[in-house]
């Protein structure tokens, strides 16, 4: 007798329990509706979080590599002693391994090199708009601060750019939107599972009277809950496997948006989009499944007590 | 095969539902359990489902205590019960044969072995030509004897009924009672609980009578007691 109560997972009950599921989701279909574009909407918004974190991650992580660069802006009123005595000073810093000058004749040359087709925006321009600057190639980007520091109170300067700072900053703003995002999507599972635990309240509510037969029948906890969690597995699938096409195919197209027009900006920096799609199929299924599987037990708990 | 010994069941509210009740039913007995309206009837079925568990005492079925049985054991329990209650409970989108055999489906029985053993149950209750007809096509006795084909169709050992003839006419209810008759023969042990007087004396069968939650009698070969 307790063989059989416990052997009955088999083929049948799981095709039974598949077929309950699916009756479920499309015998009260604006509410499946409802709960398939709340788990959508959910994994688009973390869907955009993600990108744009692992964007902003990617592209501090290259700019690092490339730019172990401080450019130090001369002022235009800047004495030939100021600039010697910035030289000299540089110079006995640890950790700089080439200093470099560059006149505002060579900074608009690269410049026009750079630009290339669009370099004749370039010309027009009644006088040379760059400075001169020194260029300072540093052995370990960690002392780039450092070294901004002991220099940036001398006489002479105008500015000082280096990168180390633009990507502090650039992490900062990707760890604050990771923070603020992760809250709006926590947030935004609770309203999924919520939707979901009351679509599939009705359903129990339709199925009350079959339900309290097989209880009284004897069948298992299990067997009678099983569609319901198939609803709610279901329900987030669709979610997921929608929320998945929208993002993949936004980002595919503004992936090759950026690589035809953007000339600077250049693909480099983004992150290929089939580099995305493996992980992106894997969170937002287990997400959307979570969110189903949650969302039925919360719904189940109360109702169907033997 | 079940004894009830000192069962006590409160509901909220303070409504003592059984007080202390004692009974002995062995296998193959047919029983009715009477009463008035409000005496504990169904209060008592529930016990022996486990829908409920007492405030104190034992329930012992097929030597088993159920109060101590946790819930996953619930099933095991109901499956050696089949039970049948005053309105039918079928279901209307189903026709008498799928209402029978979903009984069987819920539990896991082999195609095969449903379309054994459906027809047996509805040729038992003497619906066969109606396998295919619809609740709504079937009148009140018909419904009941599809109800009582899927409580059967497991083969439990015991049968329980509450009521079962509560919705019907004098001549239906003779009908079902001697379909129950004939179930109790084949071995099987009823438990009736009704308050219907006529039938309680005329079948001549073991009669527990409760009231206000108490048995105040249990006789062998019994009659309903004119005196509540
Ligand atoms: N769920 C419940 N909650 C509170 N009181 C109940 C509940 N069910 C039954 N009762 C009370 O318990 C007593 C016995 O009820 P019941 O067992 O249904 O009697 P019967 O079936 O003999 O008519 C009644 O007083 C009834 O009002
Ligand atoms: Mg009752």
């Amino acid at each position: 007798m307790t063989e059989r109560v416990f052997m009955t997972m088999n083929f049948r009950t799981i095709l039974y329990t598949l077929k309950q599921g699916l009756v479920g989701v499309w015998r009260n279909r604006m509410m499946s509706l409802a709960s398939i574009g709340s788990v959508t909407s959910t994994l688009i918004i973390l869907g955009i979080i993600l990108v744009l974190v692992l964007n902003v991650n990617n592209l501090a992580v290259m700019l690092e590599q490339e730019f172990d660069e401080i450019e130090i802006f001369i002022a235009e009123d800047a004495t030939k002693e100021q600039i010697e005595n910035l030289n000299d000073k540089l110079e006995n810093i640890n950790g700089i391994s080439e200093i470099r000058y560059k006149s505002k004749e060579e900074a608009l040359k690269d410049m026009q090199e750079q630009w290339d087709d669009k370099a004749y925006l370039l010309e027009d321009l009644e006088e040379n708009p760059f400075p001169d600057s020194l260029i300072i190639r540093i052995d370990n980007i960690e002392e780039s601060e450092k070294i901004v520091k002991s220099v940036k109170n001398m006489e002479g300067i105008e500015d000082i750019k280096y990168f180390r700072d633009i990507i502090e900053k650039m992490v900062n703003i990707s760890t604050l939107v990771r923070n603020g995002g992760l809250v709006i999507i926590g947030i935004l599972v609770l309203i999924s599972i919520f939707i979901i635990s009351n679509t599939i309240k009705i359903t129990v509510a339709a199925r009350k009277k079959e339900i309290n037969i097989m209880k009284y029948v004897g069948a298992t906890n299990g067997f009678i809950r099983g569609p319901f969690i198939v609803e709610g597995i279901l329900l987030g699938i669709i979610g997921s496997i929608v929320s998945i096409f929208i993002i993949e195919f936004s980002y595919k197209y503004l992936f090759e948006v950026a690589s035809k027009q953007l000339y600077v900006f250049s693909n480099v920096y983004m992150i290929p989009y089939y580099n995305l799609f493996g992980d992106v199929v894997l969170i937002f299924m287990s997400i959307g499944i979570g969110i189903g599987i949650i969302g039925s037990v919360v719904s189940l708990r109360r109702f169907l007590k033997v | 095969m079940i004894h009830l010994q000192n069962v006590v069941k409160k509901y909220k509210k303070g409504v003592v539902a059984l007080n202390d009740i004692n009974i002995d039913i062995e296998k193959g007995d047919f029983v009715f359990l009477v009463g008035s309206s409000g005496a504990g009837k169904s209060t008592l079925i529930k016990l022996l489902m486990k829908e409920i568990n007492p405030d104190k005492g034992k329930i012992i079925f097929n030597d088993k205590d159920i109060t101590e049985v946790s819930n996953r054991g619930i099933p095991e329990i109901r499956r050696s019960i089949g039970i049948v209650f005053q309105e039918f409970r079928l279901l209307e989108n189903k026709t008498a044969y799928e209402n029978v055999a979903f009984a069987m489906e819920i539990v896991g029985s082999t195609p095969k072995e449903i379309r054994r053993q459906v027809p047996n149950a509805l040729g038992l209750v003497g619906l066969s030509d109606k396998a295919d007809s619809f609740p709504s096509q079937l009148s009140g006795g018909e419904q009941q004897r599809v109800s009582i084909a899927r409580a059967i169709v497991n083969r439990p050992t015991v049968l329980i009924a509450d009521e079962p003839t509560g919705n019907l006419d004098p001549d239906t209810a003779w009908e079902i009672m001697g379909i129950l008759k004939d179930i109790s023969r084949r071995g099987t042990t009823v438990l009736m609980a009704t308050h219907a007087k006529d039938i309680v004396d005329i079948m001549k069968k073991r009669v527990i009578a409760l009231s206000k939650g108490r048995v105040i009698k249990d006789d062998r070969k019994g009659v309903y007691d004119y005196e509540f």
